[in-house]
């Protein structure tokens, strides 16, 4: 596999002290997951493996806009939701093939981010967060009553279709490797983000919002462009798990899912690379193995989060960079 | 209004709930100059700052800079004209190195950074120069300590380096000195001085050994107006000045 080889090479050469694009234990961790992920599906259901991939991707995207933006939105099911909608539309009543679904979702969410994060990111704080969840509720209404999403019932019964027209996504490997895919660009593409010239400003505002306006930083334009990439991210997510599952469902847009994705990133470590799969790993696994006792799941879940807040604030792999002293 | 002014406010006014923190101040700064604002606690020097550098919106009032109206730009606008502000109290970006404080200054020769495509990397560019204005204020030995690790002292001066790295036209400083040792005082002052030769600086000091040092002109403010100006001879003499400072219980 590349990225091993590529840990090889590094670790062989002493002389250079870090690797061309990133630090060597973010390489080696990522090569590990690649690792992981690849083997899995012999060992593990698929389809729960997807399910895990879809909401690692969605919590990454909502923790680059809390953990690297600074900016805490309650609405971002509204993102997800609807681009999980526009891809089963768009696979199953326009014909398009998945990768053409899934980039139609992931368009609506960005432009649906654009609009709403415009007019978000003019409050601070608390009133930041009421505005995002506001919009994300109309978003909810107008998918309650719109006739295309299908009310109480979703979209049902998606066609899986074939990538590129191409390869059948109906067969459980090529579906698997498609999510991976996608899973994985979309993290490196995230992890690029906060580690380019414009996370390095994302960053300096986070810290110390009036010195970057007095350094000349027009801070809400900065604002604005990390609430669309997340929304846009959070939309991907969206679009491709609609396509897994062959189902848009209210569920997707409701509020406790805003809720949800929230838990994630904060049981994982907000602000962390790999912090938000671990929490979405987590939170979906507890949600499988814990589905018998219905209702229960929820206050389950509530406790466990209510724990892991008071035992370690930086949530669990804030916890280990805190004691490996070494940013994760 | 004469070239020589770069900075000029007319009835600059700033009402908080009734109180008036700054009440009808005139001011010009001219070009080239050192220009002190001083005065008492409570005077309103630091409102005045961010009333000129729009943190803050006058109640009323007037701010010309180069002859063109600010009194509508947003703060992050003034900073673009040449215009560059610190803070009387420490503004650092606390969990980033020393260097990258400065960077972040630095980088915004690149225009805006809206590019999220691209690796950080390609600041090093601004690495060389990060650390030659990390050696003019004496921060060579710290630059890879994170700002928050910093003493007191140290994090103004890496303020004033990451003010200086914008190489901005006019800088507003807000009690660049408070905090600092005798012998910091003593570079960072010669610093100042370097500086100053192709810029404007307007600067808030109490310590009035560094004011009667460095400044060309002096503008004293007592509640929220101007009481006297002139340059320093002439205000140490000022019973008017005495009397507010005796008055106002400073030092
Ligand atoms: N945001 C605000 N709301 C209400 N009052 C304010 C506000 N900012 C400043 N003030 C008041 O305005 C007055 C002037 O404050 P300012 O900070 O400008 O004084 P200063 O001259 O900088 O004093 P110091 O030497 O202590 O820094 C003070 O009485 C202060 O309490
Ligand atoms: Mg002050």
């Amino acid at each position: 596999m590349a990225g091993e080889s590529d840990v090889v090479a590094a670790a062989a050469m002493p002389t250079v002290r870090e690797p061309a694009w990133m630090p060597r234990h973010h390489l080696v961790l990522f090569a590990l997951l690649l690792a992981g992920l690849l083997v899995a599906p012999f060992m593990l259901y698929p389809i729960f493996l997807m399910k895990v991939l879809c909401f690692a991707l969605f919590a990454s995207a909502f923790n680059l806009l809390l953990g690297y933006g600074g900016l805490l939105s309650f609405g971002h099911a509204a993102y997800f939701g609807m681009a999980s909608y526009v891809s089963a539309h768009a696979a199953k009543v326009w014909g398009l093939t998945p990768e053409l679904a899934i980039l139609s979702g992931t368009l609506i969410a960005a432009v649906l981010g654009l609009v709403f994060g415009a007019l978000a990111i003019r409050r601070q704080g608390i009133y930041f967060a009421m505005v995002t969840l506001a919009f994300a509720q109309m978003v909810y209404f107008f998918s309650l009553q719109a006739p295309f999403t299908g009310g109480e019932d979703g979209i049902q019964a998606v066609p899986r279709g074939h990538l590129f027209g191409l390869f059948d996504l109906s067969r459980p490997e090529p579906l698997y490797f498609f999510v991976l895919a996608i899973f994985f660009g979309g993290i490196l593409l995230i992890y690029r983000i906060i580690h380019s010239p414009f996370g390095q400003v994302l960053k300096a505002i986070r810290q110390n919002e009036a010195r970057a306006i007095s350094l000349g930083y027009q801070v809400n334009r900065y604002k604005l462009a990390v609430f669309v990439l997340s929304a846009a991210l959070s939309g991907l997510a969206g679009a491709t798990k609609a396509i897994v599952f062959q189902l848009a469902s209210l569920t997707d847009v409701y509020w406790a899912m805003s809720g949800e994705v929230v838990l994630m990133t904060l049981l994982g470590g907000m602000g962390t690379v790999f912090g938000p799969l671990v929490g979405a790993a987590v939170i979906v696994t507890m949600q499988n193995y814990l589905a018998s006792f219905g209702d229960w799941v929820t206050i389950i879940q509530g406790a466990i989060f209510v724990i892991a807040v008071l035992l370690f604030r930086e949530g669990i792999v804030g916890v280990i960079a805190k004691w490996t002293k070494k940013p994760l | 209004m004469s070239d020589g002014v770069i900075l000029a406010a007319q009835d600059l006014t700033k009402e908080f709930r009734g109180f008036f923190a700054v009440n009808g101040v005139d001011l010009s700064v001219q070009r080239g100059s050192v220009h002190a604002l001083i005065g008492p606690n409570g005077a309103g020097k630091t409102t005045c700052f961010n009333l000129l550098t729009k943190f803050l919106s006058p109640t009323r009032g007037r701010i010309t800079y180069n002859g063109q109206d600010i009194t509508s730009l947003p703060p992050a606008g003034i900073a673009r004209l040449g215009m560059v502000r610190s803070f009387q109290i420490s503004a650092v970006f606390p969990h980033m190195t020393a260097v990258e404080n400065v960077r972040i200054a630095l980088q915004r020769e690149r225009g805006d950074s809206y590019d999220f495509w691209r690796s950080a990397r390609v600041l090093s560019v601004f690495d060389d120069r990060a650390a030659a204005l990390l050696e003019e204020v004496g921060l060579t030995e710290f630059s890879d300590t994170l700002a928050e690790e910093l003493p007191y002292g140290r994090k103004r001066a890496l303020e004033i380096a990451t003010t200086l790295a914008l190489n901005p036209e006019m800088l507003l400083l807000d009690e660049p000195m408070a905090g600092m040792t005798q012998e910091d005082i003593d570079r960072i002052s010669a610093l100042i001085k370097r500086v100053a030769k192709s810029r404007t600086v307007l600067m808030v000091e109490h310590n009035l050994s560094v004011v009667a040092d460095l400044s060309d002109r002096i503008t004293v403010l007592a509640r929220g107006q101007v009481l006297a100006e002139g340059d320093y001879a002439s205000i140490s003499k000022d019973e008017r000045v005495i009397e507010a400072y005796i008055g106002g219980g400073h030092e």
